[in-house]
């Protein structure tokens, strides 16, 4: 039962000859998902200035979103088709496969999430399995406090960046005697340094001047000791930029009480999923914040938080700024930043009016309501 | 004569029994052309057949069998080679009875069949890089010309369209063109004319009736004999000649079709035409004229043909028609 | 209600493009909005023109005159580049940064004249295929609704790779009376362009994918292209992969061509049968074609004929020319005036009076110009 998680996704990729001691190695053997294939570098699928992007609905909301999010790319003109597939929760083996192939084919997918519903021990989450998979190594989650929604603070600027395939996210659970069970946590040297790397970069891209790396090392003093060895011997590469460290228990009581006080910060899986649902909370919630998981040949732009808003799916309630937010972000990484900024300046413009905040931000307004708001000052935009 | 792989022993037999019924004055010395490991360890052909053709300098084949992408050196291409058969000829004439979209198809392609782009010669450059040469001479290119015009005069026919893409490859192309426009000087009883390949492709689809004697280099041939074939309804019942300089081999160039090979269900039309033309070549006319028109009256009527052309027959029952129809002819003679 | 939407139009419109002059402003839109109901783009777009030699010209008048007839917001940066008539011709440079600004191009056929006696990467052409690395040449096979040919209902795409094989015009007389031409094959440029193929069929929401090649000769140079298709066919599970000689497919063209949907294939061959297909259908007077770089689209006639026989006698179909222009225009998200151009061809051509000599009528170009724009809009 232990190892069956594992076990069944290693099956799947024909490496039984593995030992099970090599199970035990970190997921870098997982990205080996569909064996058929020969792991090779495609060319881009842009021709003659448009770009093919995946989109994958997902559960809850996503598939509303996505038709907002086609709505506003109709409306701004953006040179971007879309090849849907589907993926939920029901989703078989061979459909994820598709849309693996599909992602491998665009380089590039918008993203709704999917339900891990299942709590069995021998389900995954697929939002998981695709990280893995496409080694989607970094999530970056933007936050920024904005005018429009009012906040207890309202100076935040973090850009939160999370190791996404190894640390506690390892799927190796197992029992080994009745009623108790062992959690594996992997830190490795190499991923530790690709992640405190890739947070430098962003750090000196987008004229950042501070990174803080997030750790536990008091406790756990070799895991999150290498991690936080990793990120020290990396900042020693980008002297213009300042290095600090905290401990995660200490920097989540900062974050509510003085976060303008961070801003690029680097951590492993775990503390990254507290600290970016902390952020988000901070400037008002889950529906607003966008983010993207991002390796170096690929990349998922989706929500910030990962939940599917199962409950208010259909409802017409849900607030779209997040969604559209990340199609905004895709589009500037495709190099479109005409169309992504006009949505982001639509998406601000909507936000500072009352009457367009959808509940989540204490308002009335309906989905519906907020895009055709952002569709109409996209147009006037365009008229000009 | 060369069975071949696939259907190619029983279509052989068939013809070798239509001309027992026309009482051919010709005997048949059947080889086998399955490549053997030479001393060197690739495959050659072996020498028994090589020396069969050279002694009759006739032959007639079957259909050979190519692997895609590996393997030994096409058998086809060896032949060709080994007996330096540098034309290859394919009449296409509509034949009345089997429908198709085209009427009135009546052509000829003259293909060098030598050199050009199947000279064979290739090779990878650095990993992912190939390069393959398509080598034209002016010899070769002089010696179809030259067999296009005579052919053409032969067989009372009036006009020669070189076939070519001289805008792009200008030097080989460009080479061919020149020898055929020289040639074309000479014989100016013979209306010459030059084409692109493309517009040829083009016009041929939409009107083939515009052309006559076609005469081009090996790829293009390649491609355009098909095409026409397929024009009158495909490689079952189109006939093709390889003529070299020492002796000549009729064929039907049609695939080995393994998945119907000895269910007796295989067209033989294209060997026995092929055949047909060989007699011709072999200035036996009468014998020529009369299988041919056994072979045109049985399409015609239409009763018993073999699955490909919409019939229901067997192999052997068309062949016995065409044999009864061939005596009919004898006897009215 | 509706004049004071016009006026606010052509404003905008004359705003952004100070060239227009403003009588022919307010009267295409009064055209165009007289059927509007949803809202569409309607920020002017530029794209370069290319007319070409030949016939080319013609029909540029015909797709402006279309184009201004439906009020379609796009103008067009014209440049004349030809080899036929070099000294009227602009430089190179000159059409590649209008392209590489406009990002979509516009093109008649530029004929390379025979005679001149430079390497063919010379030729106006291939340089302008070449800068702008146009390594993707899609011709649309459809049968027009209406126009009987020998085969009906067809509808599949050609992709052909244009920028190496045989023309990659490395050629050369190793003694004399002896040429060799050299084909180049990259796995690189095989698998971008089997690449494009199945993007084409994955977006276009076809089925099959065809190489069409000629491997069991060239074992290498076609098997590399052969194997870089199969390759990439694996990444897409729902898209059949299957393929097929170059001589086989000629005939299986003309005897049977409802097999086919996708094909890719090595540049001669994809001259070869565009050509054929192309005659299929009716000629090169009525199939568009694209060509694609990463960056730029160039919408040309399917093939490549400048019939300058015709030129300057009102003869020329604009058939194939208008609907590149329409595919142009759905690249371009005018989507709206794509079908609106598309569905007024069509509708020509199915009613069947007015048609060009090639399709056995007897209108002239500029009758037929008017009867499309007769047909827009309704």
């Amino acid at each position: 039962m232990s190892l069956t998680s594992s076990c069944r996704r290693i099956l799947r990729s024909n490496l039984v000859t593995r030992s099970g001691f090599q199970k035990l190695l970190p997921a870098v053997s997982r990205s080996v998902h569909c064996s058929s294939v020969k792991e090779q570098k495609l060319h881009s699928a842009k021709y003659g200035g448009r770009h093919c992007v995946t989109m994958l609905p997902g559960d809850g909301v996503g598939p509303e979103m996505m038709l907002y999010v086609r709505e506003v790319f109709k409306s701004v003109g953006a040179p971007v088709d879309f090849e849907e597939v589907q993926m939920d929760h029901t989703s078989t083996d061979t459909e994820y496969d598709h849309a693996i192939l599909s992602l491998k084919r665009n380089g590039i997918a918008i993203k709704g999430n999917v339900e891990s519903g299942n709590l069995s021990p021998d389900a995954t989450s697929r939002n998981v399995e695709l990280r893995a998979d496409l080694d989607l190594f970094a999530n970056v989650v933007v936050c920024k406090s904005n005018p429009g929604v009012k906040t207890r603070h309202n100076n935040i600027d973090v850009v939160i960046i999370r190791e996404n395939t190894e640390g506690e996210y390892s799927n190796l659970e197992h029992e080994t005697v009745g009623g108790v069970v062992e959690s594996l946590k992997i830190i490795t040297e190499r991923k530790s340094t690709r992640i405190a790397k890739y947070a430098f970069d962003y750090a000196l891209r987008h004229g950042r001047k501070k990174v803080t790396a997030v750790h536990k090392a008091n406790i756990m003093k070799m895991g999150d000791g290498l991690f936080l060895e990793s990120c020290h011997k990396v900042s020693e590469m980008y002297p213009t930029i300042e290095f600090d460290s905290m401990i995660v228990d200490n920097c989540s009581m900062q974050m509510v009480s003085r976060p303008e006080q961070f801003d690029v910060m680097v951590l492993p899986n775990l503390y990254g999923n507290i600290l970016a649902n902390i952020a988000t909370g901070l400037i008002g919630g889950a529906g607003i914040v966008s983010g993207v998981n991002i390796g170096e040949k690929y990349a998922i732009f989706e929500l910030g938080t990962r939940n599917t808003g199962k409950k208010i799916a259909g409802k017409n309630i849900a607030n779209p700024t997040a969604m559209l937010r990340a199609g905004s972000d895709l589009l500037g990484y495709l190099g479109l930043h005409l169309h992504s900024d006009m949505i982001t300046n639509a998406l601000d413009e909507v936000l500072q009016d009352e009457q367009m905040h959808t509940a989540d931000l204490g308002g009335q307004a309906t989905s519906a309501e907020v895009v055709q708001r952002v569709i109409s000052l996209i147009q006037k935009e365009r008229n000009i | 004569m060369i069975p071949g792989d696939g259907i190619g022993p029983e279509i052989s037999e068939s013809v070798q029994q239509i001309f027992a019924a026309a009482e051919v004055p010709l005997t048949w010395e059947t080889v086998d052309v399955t490549p053997v490991k030479g001393p060197d360890g690739l495959f050659h052909i072996p020498q028994k057949a090589i020396d069969s053709v050279n002694k009759n300098t006739v032959g007639l084949k079957g259909p050979l069998a190519t692997p895609i992408g590996k393997g030994h050196k096409s058998l086809n291409l060896a032949l060709r080679k080994e007996f330096n058969l540098y034309a290859n000829v394919r009449p296409c004439k509509s034949v009345e009875g089997y429908d198709t979209p085209y009427k009135d198809v009546d052509l000829v392609t003259i293909r060098e069949n030598t050199e050009g782009e199947y000279s064979g010669i290739e090779h990878l450059i650095v990993d992912g890089v190939v390069q393959s040469i398509k080598l034209i001479t002016e010899n070769a290119s002089r010696r179809v010309a030259e067999f296009a015009f005579n052919y053409a005069k032969a067989n009372g026919r009036h006009r020669v369209t070189a076939v070519h893409k001289a805008n792009i490859m200008r030097l080989s192309d460009g080479l061919f063109l020149r020898c055929c426009r020289e040639v074309a000087e000479k014989n100016k009883d013979i209306k010459f004319e030059e084409m692109y390949l493309d517009t040829v492709c083009l016009n041929m689809v939409q009107d083939p009736t515009k052309f006559d004697v076609l005469v081009m280099p090996n790829l293009y041939g390649d491609i355009l004999s098909d095409l026409c074939a397929g024009l009158i309804g495909g490689l079952g019942i189109t006939p093709s000649g390889n003529i070299g300089e020492g002796g000549a081999i009729f064929e039907s160039v049609h695939g080995t079709a393994p998945d119907i090979a000895g269910e007796d269900k295989a067209n033989p039309t294209a060997l026995l035409l092929s055949s047909v033309m060989m007699l011709r070549y072999l200035n036996l006319g009468s014998y020529a004229n009369r299988i041919e028109r056994a072979a045109f009256e049985t399409l015609r009527e239409g009763k018993v043909l073999t699955g490909d052309l919409g019939g229901k027959s067997k192999c052997s029952e068309y062949t016995a028609e065409i044999c009864r129809k061939v005596q009919i002819i004898d006897d009215s003679d | 209600m509706a004049l004071r939407a016009v006026t606010r139009l052509a404003c905008g419109a004359l705003r952004t493009n100070p060239r227009l002059q403003c009588s022919s402003v307010s009267t295409n839109f009064v055209r165009c909005m007289s059927s509007i109901e949803a809202p569409k783009p309607k920020r002017r777009q530029t794209v370069t023109m290319i007319p070409g030699d030949g016939i080319g010209p013609e029909l540029m008048v015909t797709v402006k005159e279309v184009f201004s007839a439906a009020g379609v917001p796009v103008d067009f940066d014209e440049i004349f580049a030809s080899e036929v008539q070099s000294g009227k011709s602009e430089s190179v440079e000159t059409v590649v940064a209008s392209c590489k600004e406009n990002l979509i191009c516009l093109k008649g056929i530029i004929s390379s004249p025979l005679s001149s006696h430079v390497s063919i990467l010379h030729t106006l052409n291939m340089q302008i295929r070449r800068e702008l690395d146009l390594f993707a040449n899609v011709v649309l096979i459809r049968s027009l609704p209406g126009f009987v040919t020998r085969h009906n209902n067809l509808d599949f795409v050609i992709i052909r790779e244009s920028t190496e094989g045989e023309y990659s015009s490395l050629e050369h007389e190793s003694v004399e009376g002896v040429v060799e031409s050299l084909k180049i094959i990259t796995r690189a440029n095989s698998e971008r362009i089997a690449k494009f193929a199945f993007d084409y069929a994955t977006k276009h929401g076809r089925k099959k994918v065809t190489a069409v090649h000629k491997a069991n000769i060239m074992k290498l140079a076609d098997g590399l292209f052969l194997e870089s298709c199969a390759n990439v066919s694996k990444f897409y599970p729902k898209i059949e992969f299957d393929s097929m000689i170059i001589d086989n497919t000629c005939m299986q063209l003309v005897s049977n061509p409802y097999q086919f949907d996708v094909m890719v294939m090595p540049n001669l061959y994809g001259n070869i049968v565009d050509n054929l297909a192309a005659g299929l259908v009716g000629g090169a007077g009525v199939v568009p074609g694209e060509s694609f770089s990463e960056d730029v689209a160039v919408f040309e006639p399917g093939a490549r004929h400048a019939a300058a026989e015709m030129a300057g006698r009102d003869q020329a179909n604009p058939t194939g020319m208008l609907l590149c222009a329409a595919n142009m225009l759905s690249h371009m998200n005018l989507g709206y005036y794509s079908s609106l151009i598309r569905n007024a061809v069509e509708k020509t051509i199915k009613a069947g009076k007015v048609r060009t000599r090639d399709m056995g009528g007897y209108a002239t170009r500029s009758q037929f110009t008017m009867e499309v724009i007769k047909n827009l809009n309704y």
